[in-house]
């Protein structure tokens, strides 16, 4: 059994000056064979071995992560959390993770940090009241929260805002719901969680390869050596084409650098997630105080976790355009992942021209909000051996249809 | 105050110039060419800052930007500044400042008392609790509140920055980074090799590590011959108190220098800060090293100094921190630190975990009265608000007591573990580091890069005469790289006595903490000082097995404090791979992020702020409309006239004013932010029949057409008319908002996918204006103002073109219409557009001519149902839009395959219909469309994308794409707005509202 986490356990330990505390996880030898393989230790890869084991009854399941969990784009990103999508299939998908949210702490027993702090999206022009007022109407039309501001409003929320900025700000729209979570601990938890229910985390070891018999996968080749499996699951986001190359396929994924920063780490000032696509800023501040600020992805593709800093100084300028007093402010880290782009910029949840093989990827610049309803939806499509009813639409056949869930079309980015 | 550490004598401080600064209501006095922390420590103050999370009582650690105790709030007002590094902080008259992260002030902070929570409070303990009794976020945001209070270091300002900041690109053969030793000396070498050359240094003075060495020894005088020699060349460029803080791909560098931070307020119209952005063909890193701290109990307390730090204090400031001092090492470099501590009046124990240690070393400190203790180390730090005294015992091989301990008293504790050299720029490049056993750092693999050298203590090398010699190296060989030209003479000097004693790198003893038998220790001892991480947490972590290093840091979060881990880096490493029984390179090295420290968000954006946030493109006309009162609107980064309000008008009554006087009378509009592209070449013809979906290659010359461009997926990507100019030579237009996109376009397919057509494309937007001339008077308009051309319905019908001149100017007149008026554009060349222009309004008078806005002429295009940019919204077909029928059959076009998928070609998708909404208020667009029938099934059937009032139909009108549209005209249909929670019906008719035959433009 597991310590529970609780503020009694805390105390209890506390006492023992901290030295009874198990392993979050076990770093187990793989087996040689495995019901289900998840190759990806991202959060998404660990959401989808968690729910096999929770809730598909299928415990003999081993994630392959070639460096350490969550450092990923699990352990990148800006952690915006929202539903708030314009198409149904979209907002099916990642309210579905909202509502995972709101007791993901609980039900892993691990603070996940998931605070919806209210997210508001900033529209600079008439375009942009249009593109807000129309995803409005059709969140309200999914159930989900949607409420117009003005900028009167807007400055409530955000009291050092600069309204009257070179694009000035018309209005707003707010998804009370929406905020952020603290990335490593949704990685960190699902782990425990999965590895206490029997799925073995592998770390440091790579796949490099697919055993493929008459059509089906059987097994994966690793750095750690052959390991055979019933079905085999790929979460490898940025790196999702090179698997899909490995197993004899294309997909139609981009994968470019997706840049972010911190500022050093100041007072509360900025209570909720500010998001404007139309001058391109991004900011929040994390509970340590820092300021996060997202960027655009790079104009090139490029599987370098680096990026152009011409991207950076784009951001900062509209940063400063927006919210002027944060001109001294410092910028303590900046950094980058890859991100898998689709060209509808909607996610791929699928069965592959393999059999047995399964595909979760294409959240480019915005799954982290989905990881919850990801990992359940593709937990169930992989042990049913059929897409979740959630997931279907966001098969890799809807390239070959033009059945696209565009969601990318208007804005370029969709964190 | 008095000066109570300040030395008599000695120091590069100015004595001439007396100053006096604030911290915390006291007046601290301080010469100029102090730094707001030598100036704290010269006035004897310790406390001057309290920790992050358990609020301890801190002093100043170091003297450089390493800094992770003595952060402090600058100034006040709109130039607040918090988190600045009071090591680098240059003292100013007047410069106030304040502890920050405490309350009521860092000598007494209530917050202090975190300190009982301590043992619940280790690491990660946030993700054990806090998630309540129930399910759901409020009892986590309740807390969260507090936690978020609690957090954040310094108080941002809240007002907007008022100094300004710039950008300037740089360009060199060789970049120098660091003027220490080795980067002068390397600067010196590339410049009389002959190459161009920056010398960047982050501090106001040259010289680095040489700057805490004795005052007016043989490294002084080398340094300023250096100084002078650089001063002679004019092929090196000089940049001080500029940081390099990031390196990118192709060999960018960002720097940022510090023009006017060292004052109060910036002198008139300069910046406080410029940022560089340097292309450069070779770099040399001579970015120094970082002495590494140790760990032992409460080794956090004011009064335990980086040795090197105290030494700087000591030579460079005339500062002596404590009379009494134990410096505690494990390496030579503390060596020459005890004496010139001796020599500035303190008394010395030093403690060398090392057992033996060579002669020539100790035995110049024991006759200077130094007590040496080999093998020992410290065990704790004595005094709660200061040090007070060090508890002292014998080592063995991993740094745990043996034997009993003795405490000697001291007000202050010095500590070296070595040294961490400054690789950061290495590895942002992405290039390997390698660990080097022998210094116990990583370092650049050499060889690894071929436009990046390193030099000097960055590669651990400790001796001074070896850094000199290796930045001249380094900087031949960079320039050499650059210039081909080898056997150059170049000119650095040397020191005649290398400076034995500083060599850390020769022999260090990898001890780093110093614990009793069992492992513990004798109260926190920190590895990371800034974030509060105690060995106890590394230990934590390892025990729950977050022991990867990238694990580590973020469960403890070390080293992700402000300071990045500059000191805590391999001390934490270190603790883990004894752990963990192994090698510190096994366990790992996490990579460098830019930036090196943290710079001001301001110095990045520059000047592109406010009106300068993104380039203002005016069109030729634009003071006409300004001076006619027209009220703009933004259109990228275009100022468009959108109406024209008479007489106190709202934007409702100026538009429907306007088009309806366009539809009686004629009115212009200033459509001069089309994109405009010149296609030219022998293949012009064949390029366009590729990209566009109708036919172009009969097109003649003096004709035009409209035309329609696919993504290659088969989704509408722009329109526009096309004209053709000459043989080879034809004049597209684009949508405003695509104009740079489709030229990107039309490039990436000429360079990537057709390299074999001979076609070149230009933009020509800013070359011409365009106006387009609408209403049943336009050509009774035109002929009166326009010469040399016939401007008859026989002579000049649809889409085509006459060259004419207008007041002497020449212009093409096309004849199109957008309005559905008939209609002519007329493009003139941009210088003349406004003498054009005035001569049509001039001419216009008689006829009622009325300039039009964007609003208005929306209304016209909407009531004659062409589609823009709400409807091309990057997922819609040419079904969907009405525009099939453009389509060539026969031949192959960009989307052309792509375009017949499946669900592209459904027919139920939703497509362009018209809607004439009943009562008297418009639609909003997004709004959607229910069945009036099926509304209880909740699936809607489509959305408004375009709605205006129609002054020609007289009632509110929308587009809209509707599902089955195409059969349900004459439909009832609710429009629902679901936010304003209204609904309106609606009845569905043909797009085409308006003078569907065209009668009217054809006119
Ligand atoms: C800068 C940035 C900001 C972002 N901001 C947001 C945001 O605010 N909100 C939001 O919702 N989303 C955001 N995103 C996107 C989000 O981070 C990702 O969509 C999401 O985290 C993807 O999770 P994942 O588990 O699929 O992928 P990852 O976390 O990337 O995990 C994939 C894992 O696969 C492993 N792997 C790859 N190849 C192999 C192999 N051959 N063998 C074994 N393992 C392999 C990798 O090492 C990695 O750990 C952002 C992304 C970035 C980069």
């Amino acid at each position: 059994m597991k310590n529970k986490y609780s503020i009694f356990s805390l105390a209890r330990n506390a006492l023992s000056y901290h030295q009874r505390w198990q392993t979050a996880w076990r770093s187990p030898e793989p087996k040689k064979q495995y019901d289900v393989i998840i190759i990806g230790g991202g959060g998404h890869g660990l959401a989808t071995a968690y729910y096999l084991a929770k809730e598909c009854g299928i415990t003999n399941v081993a994630i392959l992560e070639k460096s350490w969990i969550g450092g990923g784009n699990t352990g990148r990103n800006t952690t915006i959390v929202r539903s708030n999508y314009l198409w149904d299939e979209s907002a099916a998908i990642y309210d579905h993770a909202m509502d995972l949210w709101s007791d993901l702490s609980q039900e892993l027993n691990y603070n996940v940090m998931f605070s919806p702090r209210g997210l508001l999206h900033l529209a600079h022009s008439v375009h942009d009241m249009q593109e807000i007022s129309r995803r409005g109407h059709s969140n309200h039309l999914n159930g989900i929260d949607a409420e117009f501001l003005n900028p009167e409003q807007i400055k409530k929320m955000l009291p050092f805002i600069e309204l009257d900025c070179r694009y000035p700000v018309m209005g707003g729209i707010l998804q009370k719901r929406g905020g952020t979570a603290r990335h490593d601990a949704v990685a960190w938890g699902y782990a425990r969680a999965a590895d206490a229910l029997g799925v073995d985390i592998i770390q440091n070891c790579e796949v490099t390869g697919f055993n493929i018999r008459d059509g089906a996968v059987c097994g994966v080749q690793t750095s750690r050596g052959q390991i055979s499996a019933k079905k085999v699951g790929v979460v490898t986001a940025g790196h999702c084409s090179v698997l899909a190359e490995m197993a004899g396929f294309r997909l139609p994924i981009e994968s470019f650098p997706l840049q972010a920063m911190v500022s050093e780490p100041v007072k509360p000032i900025v209570d909720c997630v500010a998001m404007s696509n139309g001058v391109h800023a991004y900011i929040s501040q994390s509970d340590k105080g820092e300021l996060v600020i997202g960027a655009s992805s790079d104009t090139y593709t490029s599987y370098t976790q680096t990026g152009g800093f011409d991207v950076i100084e784009e951001t900062i300028g509209a940063i400063v355009e927006l919210y002027p007093l944060f001109s001294r402010m410092k910028m303590m880290r900046q950094w980058g992942g890859i991100v898998d782009v689709t060209v509808d910029r909607s996610p791929i949840l699928s069965k592959t021209p393999v059999d047995n093989l399964f595909f979760n990827c294409g959240w480019g610049t915005g799954g982290f909000k989905a990881t919850p309803g990801s990992g359940h939806v593709f937990a169930h499509s992989i042990a049913n051996g059929e897409m979740h009813p959630i997931a279907a639409p966001f098969s890799i056949d809807r390239f070959h249809t033009g059945g696209l869930i565009d969601e990318g079309a208007a804005a370029a980015v969709a964190h | 105050m008095k000066q109570p550490n300040r030395l008599e004598h000695g120091g590069r401080i100015d004595r001439d110039r007396a100053i006096e600064m604030q911290f915390d209501g006291q007046t601290l006095s301080a010469f100029e060419g102090d730094t707001l922390a030598s100036a704290m420590l010269a006035n004897g103050l310790k406390i001057v800052a309290r920790g992050f999370k358990y609020h301890r009582p801190r002093g100043v650690f170091s003297a450089g930007v390493e800094e992770p105790n003595a952060l402090v709030h600058l100034r006040s007002g709109a130039r607040h500044e918090p988190n600045a590094r009071a090591t680098v902080v240059e003292a100013y008259d007047g410069l106030q400042s304040t502890g920050q992260n405490a309350w009521p002030g860092v000598r007494f902070d209530i917050s202090a008392v975190n300190q009982l929570l301590a043992p619940f409070i280790g690491a990660g303990f946030y993700y054990k609790t806090f998630m309540g009794p129930v399910k759901g976020t409020a009892f986590w945001m309740f807390c969260e509140k507090f936690i978020r209070r609690a957090a954040g270091m310094g108080r941002a300002q809240t007002v907007a920055d008022p100094d300004e900041y710039e950008k300037v690109n740089a360009f060199c053969d060789v970049l120098v980074i660091g003027g220490g030793p080795a980067g002068l000396a390397a600067a010196i070498a590339a410049g009389q090799c002959g190459a161009r050359v920056i010398l960047l240094e982050q501090d106001a003075c040259l010289g680095g590590s040489m700057l805490s060495l004795p005052v007016g020894g043989e490294s002084d005088a080398c340094l300023k011959a250096m100084e002078a020699t650089l001063k002679g060349m004019d092929n090196v460029r000089i940049l001080k108190r500029t940081t390099v803080f990031g390196a990118y791909d192709q060999d960018v560098y960002g720097a940022v220098e510090r023009v006017w931070d060292h004052v109060e307020v910036p002198p008139a119209h300069q910046p406080r800060q410029r940022y560089w952005q340097i292309r450069t063909k070779q770099a040399v890193m001579a970015t120094g090293a970082i002495e590494r701290p140790l760990v032992f109990a409460n080794n956090d307390r004011p009064g335990v100094m980086l040795a090197n730090a105290v030494r700087s204090y000591v030579n460079r400031y005339a500062v002596l921190p404590g009379k009494k001092i134990v410096l505690a090492t494990n390496n030579d470099s503390a060596y020459a630190v005890a004496a010139d501590l001796v020599r500035a009046g303190a008394e010395v124990s030093l403690l060398d975990a090392r057992v033996s240690v060579p002669a020539e070393l100790f035995k110049p400190l024991e006759a200077l009265g130094v007590q040496l203790y080999p093998g020992y180390g410290i065990l704790a730090a004595k005094g709660s608000r200061g040090v007070s005294g060090a508890k002292i015992v014998l080592l063995d091989e991993n740094g745990c007591a043996r034997g009993p301990s003795k405490t000697i008293r001291c007000d202050l504790i010095a500590v070296s573990g070595g040294w961490t050299p400054v690789v950061h720029l290495w590895s942002q490049r992405g290039q390997k580091l390698q660990f080097d056993e022998q210094s116990a750092s990583f370092l650049p693999l050499k060889s690894a890069s071929s436009t990046l050298k390193t030099a000097g203590s960055a590669n651990a090398c400790g001796d001074l005469n070896q850094a000199l010699l290796q930045g001249e190296v380094a900087g031949q060989e960079a320039a050499k790289a650059v210039t081909g030209v080898v056997g150059v003479q170049v000119n650095v000097p040397r020191l005649k006595e290398a400076i034995y004693a500083d060599d850390w790198a020769r022999d260090l003893l990898m001890i780093w903490s110093v614990t009793r038998e069992d492992g513990s220790t004798d109260g926190k001892a920190f590895v990371d000082v800034q974030h509060d991480v105690a060995l106890s947490d590394i230990d934590l972590a390892h025990r729950e097995g977050f022991v990867s290093v990238e694990h580590l840091k973020r469960y403890t979060t070390t080293g992700m404090a402000t300071d990045q881990g500059k000191l805590s880096n391999i001390n934490a490493l270190a603790r883990m791979a004894q752990l963990q029984a192994l090698s510190i390179p096994k366990v790992g090295t996490t990579t460098f992020r830019p930036p090196y420290t943290p710079i001001a968000i301001g110095a990045i954006a520059g000047r592109e702020q406010g009106i300068h946030f993104r380039p203002t493109r005016l069109t030729p006309v634009h003071d006409w409309h300004v001076d006619n009162a027209a009220v703009m609107i933004e259109a990228g980064a275009w100022k468009r006239p959108w109406y024209y309000p008479e007489g106190g008008e709202t934007i409702n009554q100026a538009y429907v004013r306007e088009a309806a006087h366009v539809r009686k009378h004629v009115g212009v509009v200033d459509a001069s932010t089309l994109g405009k592209i010149a296609v030219q070449g022998p293949d012009a013809a064949e390029f366009l029949n590729r990209v566009y979906v109708n036919a172009w290659k009969k097109l003649k010359i003096g004709r035009l057409r409209y035309g329609v461009m696919l993504r290659d997926d088969g989704i509408v990507l722009d329109d526009g008319a096309t004209a053709r100019l000459g043989e080879n030579d034809y004049f597209m237009t684009t949508t405003t908002a695509n104009a740079a996109k489709i030229l990107g376009y039309l490039e990436h397919l000429l360079q990537t996918a057709w390299t074999d057509l001979k076609v070149h494309v230009t933009s020509v937007s800013d070359q011409y204006a365009a106006f387009a001339v609408a209403g049943p008077s336009a050509r009774d308009l035109l002929d009166a103002v326009c010469s040399g051309a016939d401007l008859s319905n026989e002579a000049l019908p649809n889409n085509q073109f006459v060259k004419a001149t207008i007041a002497g100017v020449p212009v093409r007149i096309n004849r199109m219409s957008y309005s559905g008026e008939l209609a002519y554009e007329v493009y003139v060349a941009s210088g003349y557009a406004h003498a054009v222009w005035k001569n049509l309004f001039k001419a216009g008078a008689s006829f009622d001519i009325k300039p039009y806005g964007t609003e208005s002429m929306g209304a016209l295009r909407i009531e004659k149902g062409h589609v823009a940019g709400p409807e091309i919204d990057g997922r819609t077909t040419l079904g969907d839009l009405g525009l099939a029928g453009f389509a060539s059959r026969v031949k192959p076009f960009s989307g052309s395959v792509l375009r017949h998928r499946e669900k592209l070609d459904m027919a139920s998708r939703p497509t362009l219909v018209g809607l004439e909404i009943d009562g008297d208020t418009g639609g909003m667009a997004g709004s959607l469309i229910y069945d009036q029938r099926a509304q209880q099934m909740g699936e809607e059937q489509g959305f408004l994308t375009s709605t205006t009032y129609s002054p020609a139909l007289k009632k509110y009108i929308s587009l809209a794409l509707l599902r089955d549209g195409h059969e349900r005209f004459g439909e009832s249909v609710d429009i629902v707005n679901h936010v304003g929670d209204t609904v309106q019906t609606a009845k569905v008719v043909s797009p085409h509202f308006f003078d569907p035959e065209g009668a009217r433009q054809n006119a």
